[in-house]
């Protein structure tokens, strides 16, 4: 531990605090284009009711790649940088989010899209305004596994040379300077967990306390 | 007005679900769709408000085709409210109710005052509007869902199986409730019901439907129970058609005068007293008695019914379920006029007849 409180390590450019913004916008950034990937489309086969098995296909084959083998056949690729990085971690990403929204979608009761569609709705409305409210609670679900995973795997940007926590990780079993490995481990740990409080915040925000579940990501 | 001309309704499995339907809902009146299960009466209400689309056929809503307008403009015109309320559980009660205003373009507060007249409208206190529905009881959730459905005071409202998830009691609060929310309002009501109690007693006309989406009958409460059209008909009534009837006879019945007797009263009579209180409202009955006795309130027994001036039904349930075979009648206060005897209600009931009040 007296690595991670060595003052000497929380400045500079490869410094501690630089890490962590780096490991946090690795994790946003893939958040944000998982989810205009995956919301929509769990959104809308959620919606329609067809396609459901495109769902479960898609989740289960990109559950069952390697990340760390996406990472690699992509900077074969396309080179070192930022592009293997996030396409394998939107990888990741998606799965989670895109079942959490399906299946929100899934369980809003029939009756309540049934008097959505009866009181003179349109379809996107019958979405935005009472599908997607009551699905909130099974969406931030999607989304806090999506982010558990993406915080934990982002460190194996530094394996192929890019930046982030995981640059401490792999450093330290390099050099053999298990402090910074364990340092870097424990980092990570507590950015996830930051993560997890943060969507649980927009949680707090965002889900009509009238929903069943609200503030607790359970289901109904 | 609401036509229904030739409508037939076949699922893409082949399943006939209403077969050539004619009929006509008048303008201003209830018209309750009943029959058992598969019969097609809630597939008819939905084609209405072009839930589902007919296969063939018309309906005519104000002598306007259904099918010429699209569907959420058609729907905003036409109240809807269904079995479960189908709330919205993550809007607040006031924005429910406001929900068809909002859609067709009302400021946000016009429609949420709008909001607020309608829920007292229903009977439910101003401040359940901040509640969601959640934190309310199905008998109140189904309140707010006929507020919804007025929000926009369409001139049809349509009402699928409203009442049948709420328990008996409250069930029977909330018909009540309709009858005289539609006295105020006079809507052209088609309302859906598997329960035959419930459609004689809501309906200024009540279409029997039958399995195959056959309508089996379309008549009048009184007639359905006095001349079923057929043996279903006469089956799907049930068995005390006869008593029934009385439901929708208001004859009048001699009124007779009774000794009315106070607590603390001596009295020395061999028949039966009415023991009343100071208001005259009846406290019950005390049984003949040998030599003089005074009246405590341990001696009392229980009375019936109390017949209010109204049907020949409650005239009858009032003297059979008396102790005393003598039914209390009492005026709008509750205060004791008379009684009213069995045997005058059946010489009504005879005389109804002959007048032809009755249909046979």
């Amino acid at each position: 531990m007296g690595w991670l409180f060595d003052p000497a390590h929380w400045s500079g450019s490869t410094g501690i605090p630089v890490r962590i913004v780096e490991h946090f916008t690795y994790t946003w950034l893939t958040l944000l284009i998982a989810a205009v990937i995956a919301v929509p489309l769990g959104a809308f086969v959620g919606h329609t009711g067809r396609g459901g098995f495109l769902i479960v296909g898609l989740t289960n084959g990109l559950r069952a790649l390697p990340t760390l083998a996406v990472l690699i056949i992509v900077v074969l690729w396309a080179g070192i940088g930022d592009v293997p990085v996030y396409t394998a971690l939107v990888l990741l990403a998606v799965p989670p989010i895109m079942a959490g929204t399906y299946a929100g979608i899934r369980a809003v009761e029939p009756s309540i899209v049934d008097a959505a569609r009866g009181v003179g709705m349109h379809e996107g409305g019958v979405l935005l305004q009472v599908e997607l409210p009551n699905a909130l609670p099974l969406v931030f679900g999607g989304f806090r596994g999506a982010a558990l995973q993406v915080v934990s795997t982002a460190t194996i940007a530094a394996y192929v040379g890019a930046g982030g926590l995981g640059r401490f990780v792999f450093d330290g079993l390099a050099f053999q300077e298990y402090d910074q490995m364990l340092g870097g481990a424990v980092l990570v740990a507590v950015l996830a967990v930051l993560v997890d409080l943060v969507f649980v915040g927009l949680q707090k925000l965002t889900v009509s306390p009238g929903v069943v579940g609200a503030g607790s990501g359970g289901n109904r | 007005m609401i036509e229904f001309r030739a409508v037939t309704k076949r699922f893409e499995d082949g399943t006939i679900a209403v077969d050539e339907l004619d009929l006509t809902v008048e303008a201003g009146t209830i018209t309750v769709f009943v029959g058992p299960s598969g019969c097609g009466k809630t597939t008819s209400l939905r084609m209405v408000n072009r839930m589902i689309d007919p296969t063939s056929g018309t309906i005519l809503v104000d002598g306007k085709d259904v099918l010429s307008v699209d569907p959420p403009t058609l729907r905003r015109g036409i109240g809807y409210v269904i079995q479960q309320a189908g709330l919205f559980p993550h809007r607040t009660v006031l924005d429910n109710v406001a929900t068809v205003p909002l859609l067709s373009g009302w400021d946000r507060r016009r429609a949420r005052t709008r909001a607020a007249e309608l829920l007292e409208t229903v009977g439910l206190p101003a401040e359940f509007g901040k509640r969601y529905p959640a934190q309310l009881s199905g008998g109140q959730q189904q309140r707010v869902g006929v507020a919804r459905a007025l929000a926009a005071d369409p001139p049809v409202l349509l009402m699928d199986e409203p009442f049948s998830a709420v328990d008996p009691i409250v069930r029977e609060g909330l018909q009540d409730e309709l009858l005289r929310l539609q006295a105020e309002i006079g809507k052209t009501i088609v309302f859906v019901t598997h329960d035959i109690d419930e459609a004689l007693k809501l309906g200024d006309k009540v279409a029997v439907m039958r399995t195959g989406g056959h309508l089996a009958q379309y008549a009048k409460p009184a007639e359905l129970l006095s001349a079923p059209a057929n043996d279903f008909v006469a089956n799907f009534v049930g068995k005390d058609r006869g008593y029934r009837t009385l439901t929708f006879l208001s004859a009048d019945v001699p009124v007779h005068e009774i000794d009315a007797v106070k607590v603390g009263d001596t009295v020395t009579s061999n028949s039966w007293k009415l023991v009343v209180d100071d208001t005259r409202r009846p406290l019950g009955w005390l049984s003949p008695v040998d030599g003089s006795v005074e009246v405590t309130a341990d001696r009392l027994i229980a009375g019936g019914s109390l017949y209010d001036g109204g049907t020949l039904r409650s005239a009858l349930d009032a003297a059979l379920s008396s102790p005393s075979a003598l039914g209390v009648t009492v005026d709008a206060e509750g205060a004791v006029v008379g009684v009213v005897h069995a045997d005058d209600v059946l010489k009504a009931l005879a005389a109804a007849r002959a007048a032809g009040e009755v249909p046979s």
